[in-house]
């Protein structure tokens, strides 16, 4: 086979394979881990390097501007609850994208995948408003996981059955969910005379605590919640299940090479819809922030894009649960910022936080460039 | 023309070059042959700009080049052809050819005129490569010829070789010699990289010698042999032929009975006993990869007729993991399209396929992997097999070619197998590794495995096959004993010819 061909099969260069096994020499973990990073910090330093000068292009002042962009996402307590606030969907969305890249998957379809489970909690959230916490709380999480897994099924299934391209038909479905979402909260969830297109509020038991009822001196009007926890949670569960697990060996191994892992008894399609599933209810879970979290009930156009946020964090992250973490971090850190800097300097808008995150991207996109510059990845014989 | 001059690389803590110095005359054929993992692929990728030593020179008509990229050597008029082609395979010979050949031209992209030249250029070397024919339609050989063309469309006078003859079949290797020596004629100053030293002495004018990263010797090729070349290799004698002990066969462990694949496989039925290896000889393209494939598990039940019974039991209807449970062990002819995850670690390599149950994964569960055991199956591996370098943390692709050989081998193995498929076992290995996999082939045949063996070598098949049966066309034409046959009656065989005449 060409290897052209070997790099358009294999499709996501960046969805690299490796992973430590636990125990190996702590200097050689160091030394890969830094090589790991290396990238990501040098793009993200590019980014803002070419950001000051278009700020400087603008007419503002690029070190004062970045002073306001990095103080106001990093004050305490309202810059860090709410660029933990902002981060939180993106860690889902993220760790979504992650699960398909690592299986050699592109869902692109996360946005009509938490869509679909905001709008589902929501309605379990309406439909047995009167129960207790105890069991709306999980009842509503499980609704918001399994919504948004068996959206992500359909296109598995597709592409596991027909061979259909899963970033097409996910896209697709992004659009349906949307209309049935709206549809049917016009339809039937809607309050009388309610001139948004949304929900009515879910039960008082759905609503999960905001991380100021429980940690004191963290004021209750920041919307952080235990949604953010449930999200770290995610990033340690989702490393344990691709590294630890037998059934993260067999979705790595079809991501990598589909030939092998068939090979090694690996049913693929199995596993294309296994990954599609897990990812659906990575991205669904972003319900748990916004609906039990934050807004108590769905609505549309809840979500500014996170779904597609996601694949520039995953790809930041290397598609690793703990690189996206940190990158998610580092995008709730600039959405936050954005508002200041829009707010308070003359000139420059928030989209300047839109055109760093593009740059970060490109740069990081760049990265196969350098490296093969570097002969680090050329294959042998 | 084109000299190496102490040339060291490093990868980590490997040393892959280690003060190389090659000198190639102008005009010659040079040959450069090394144990896997000498070091060849990196120095002539070095020369080529693929990778940057760190430290030497290379000099070009005499003179030091920097040579930092691919371009740098092309303009030089330096080219390279690699194992693994790179053409884009829905495309055209001409697209492939002009693509990226000088910058700007995917603009303005002459297509019709580069045909011509391509065309005459092929004339000129007896290539006869079509260049409007679209890639995917060429076989491996045709192929190899348009990567030579597209080095001679970029004026290259040095064409380096990385083991152009693995792909090739020994017809196709003939018709691959001559071209090379109209190349020389011409002017032409070609490296090839081989493990096969009849071919070293049938092409080259002279040859280099390496190990571990080092060059131990060059020779006029005249004036050496097959076993002086071996012993410089591996640094000891080399047993050509291996030695055995006449089969013990025990009760039949596998029994083919007329399986059929449309267009592919036509009737075919063996038996296989415990105790003995089953040979298949046949020009490559015969069937012989479909067969391998079925007996495995890996094409569809649907596309399939006849039975397999294995070890007393029908198994055309099981999957892979299911064979695999059994007991059948593959060692596929693609190592890396089908045997490797290639970026992922030789621990993770040695478990594929048992990674789903003891001693892979641990717990009541049985759903966490166990890294102790894995670490220890892969150094069973690693030492069992000499894979080099011995470090399961490495990547597979950071491997040579015979060293991931030798690690799917050695994974097979340790299933542990009551049949073997191999297919290709020693296809771009090492003569020292070669008769190691062979010794080691006979050993689980001693030890009460029955081994199916496919490779388009004949010398192998001959050597190590208790019986031998040739595949043509998707039938078995017949069977020989391959100490009684000569290769020139089985070579007939191969080309369709069948000594038991049993027409039909
Ligand atoms: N990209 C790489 N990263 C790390 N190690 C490498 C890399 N490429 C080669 N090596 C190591 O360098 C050494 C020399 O490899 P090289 O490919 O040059 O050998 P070779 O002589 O071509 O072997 P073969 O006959 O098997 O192709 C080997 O030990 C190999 O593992
Ligand atoms: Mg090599």
């Amino acid at each position: 086979m060409s290897r052209i061909q070997g790099y358009a099969k294999n499709a996501y260069p960046l969805a690299n394979f490796l992973a430590p096994l636990r125990g190996a020499r702590y200097t050689a973990q160091l030394m890969k881990l830094i090589r790991e990073l290396t990238f990501p910090l040098i793009a993200i330093l590019a980014a803002f390097l070419v950001g000051g000068i278009l700020v400087a292009l603008i007419g503002d002042d690029p070190i004062q501007t970045y002073a306001l962009l990095i103080g106001s996402a990093l004050s305490w307590p309202d810059g860090i609850g709410y660029t933990l606030f902002y981060a939180t969907p993106l860690i889902f969305t993220g760790l979504a994208v992650a699960m398909g890249f690592r299986c050699g998957l592109l869902n692109i379809g996360a946005e009509g995948q938490l869509t679909v489970a905001a709008f589902a909690t929501a309605w379990a959230g309406i439909s047995f408003a009167n129960s207790s916490a105890w069991m709306l709380i999980p009842l509503t999480c499980l609704v918001a996981i399994a919504s948004g897994a068996l959206w992500a099924t359909i296109p598995g299934v597709l592409k596991a059955r027909f061979g259909s391209h899963e970033v097409i038909n996910t896209i697709m479905m992004n659009f349906i969910a949307v209309g049935v979402a709206s549809a049917l909260t016009q339809t039937y969830f809607k309050q009388q005379g309610d001139p948004i297109l949304e929900t009515l509020p879910i039960g008082d038991g759905a609503h999960i605590p905001r991380i100021g009822q429980i940690i004191p001196g963290i004021p209750a009007r920041i919307p952080l919640n235990m949604a953010f926890v449930v999200a770290v949670l995610a990033c340690a569960l989702m490393y344990v299940f691709l590294w630890r697990t037998k059934w993260g060996y067999e979705i790595r191994a079809t991501g990598a090479n589909p030939n092998a892992a068939e090979y090694g008894g690996i049913s693929v399609k199995k596993q294309i819809v296994l990954a599609m599933a897990v990812s659906g209810g990575l991205a669904g879970m972003v319900a748990i922030n916004e609906v039990l979290g934050y807004r108590y009930r769905y609505y549309q156009g809840f979500s500014p894009q996170y779904g597609f946020t996601g694949i520039a964090v995953a790809l930041l992250g290397r598609n690793h649960p703990a690189g996206v973490l940190v990158a998610a971090l580092f995008f709730g850190a600039l959405t936050r910022g954005g508002l200041f800097v829009d707010i308070f300097t003359e000139k420059v808008s928030k989209d300047l936080v839109l055109i760093l995150q593009a740059l970060v991207i490109l740069f990081v996109a760049a990265e196969a460039v350098f490296r093969r510059r570097m002969g680090k990845t050329e294959s042998q014989v | 023309m084109l000299e190496l001059r102490n040339i060291t690389k490093r990868f980590g803590n490997v040393l892959a070059n280690d003060r190389v110095n090659i000198v190639v005359r102008p005009g010659s054929i040079h040959a450069i042959v090394g144990e896997n993992g000498a070091g060849k692929s990196t120095a002539m990728r070095i020369a080529y700009g693929f990778y940057r030593a760190d430290s030497g020179e290379i000099l070009v008509d005499g003179k030091p080049q920097p040579i930092h990229t691919p371009h740098d050597a092309i303009a030089l008029g330096i080219g390279m052809v690699h194992q693994h082609f790179m053409l884009v395979d829905t495309m055209t010979v001409a697209e492939n050819i002009v693509l990226g050949a000088e910058p700007g031209t995917l603009i303005s992209l002459d297509i019709r005129g580069a045909g011509k030249r391509i065309r005459s250029l092929s004339e000129e070397f007896h290539l006869a490569i079509d260049p409007g024919a679209v890639i995917e339609n060429l076989s491996v050989g045709q192929q190899q010829r348009v990567e030579l063309l597209k080095a001679l469309y970029r004026q290259a006078r040095v064409l380096i070789l990385d083991e152009p003859t693995a792909v090739l079949t020994p017809q196709e290797v003939d018709e691959f010699f001559q071209i090379l020596r109209r190349m020389r004629e011409q002017g032409k100053t070609v490296i090839i990289i081989t493990h096969k030293l009849d071919e070293v002495l049938a092409i080259s004018d002279e040859v280099t010698v390496m190990r571990d990263g080092r060059v131990l010797g060059h020779r006029k090729t005249a004036e050496t042999t097959a076993a002086e070349l071996a012993r410089l290799m591996v640094g000891r004698e080399v047993l050509l032929r291996v030695q055995k002990k006449p089969a013990v066969p025990g009760r039949v462990i596998l029994s083919v009975r007329r399986l059929s694949m449309k267009g592919r496989l036509n009737g075919i039925s063996f038996v296989i006993r415990a105790g003995e290896i089953l040979g298949i000889a046949g020009v490559e393209g015969n069937g012989q990869t479909e067969l391998i494939e079925a007996l495995a598990g890996l094409v569809g039940e649907s596309e399939l007729s006849g039975s397999i019974d294995f070890d007393g039991r029908e198994i055309s209807r099981l999957s892979a993991r299911q064979r695999k449970e059994l007991g059948i062990a593959h060692v596929p002819e693609d190592r890396q399209r089908r045997g490797l995850l290639l970026d992922a670690s030789v621990a993770e390599n040695s478990i594929l396929g048992v990674h789903y149950r003891e001693p892979a994964v641990t717990g009541r569960s049985g759903i966490m992997l166990d890294d102790a055991s894995i670490r220890a199956r892969a150094q069973r591996v690693i030492e069992g097999f000499d894979v080099r370098p011995a470090n399961s943390e490495l990547p597979a692709r950071a491997l040579s070619g015979g060293n991931q050989q030798k690690l799917i081998i050695g994974r097979e193995f340790e299933l542990p197998p009551k049949l073997l498929l191999v297919s290709q076992p020693t296809r771009g290995v090492d003569i020292g590794a070669i008769e190691f996999i062979h010794r080691k082939l006979v050993a689980l045949r001693d030890s009460g495995c029955a081994v199916l063996l496919v490779s388009a070598e004949l010398e192998e098949v001959t050597a190590i096959a208790d019986r031998l049966m040739v595949i043509y066309a998707g039938r078995i034409v017949g069977e020989v004993d391959p100490t009684l046959a000569t290769n020139e009656e089985i070579g007939l065989m191969m080309a369709g010819g069948s000594r038991t005449s049993d027409e039909d």
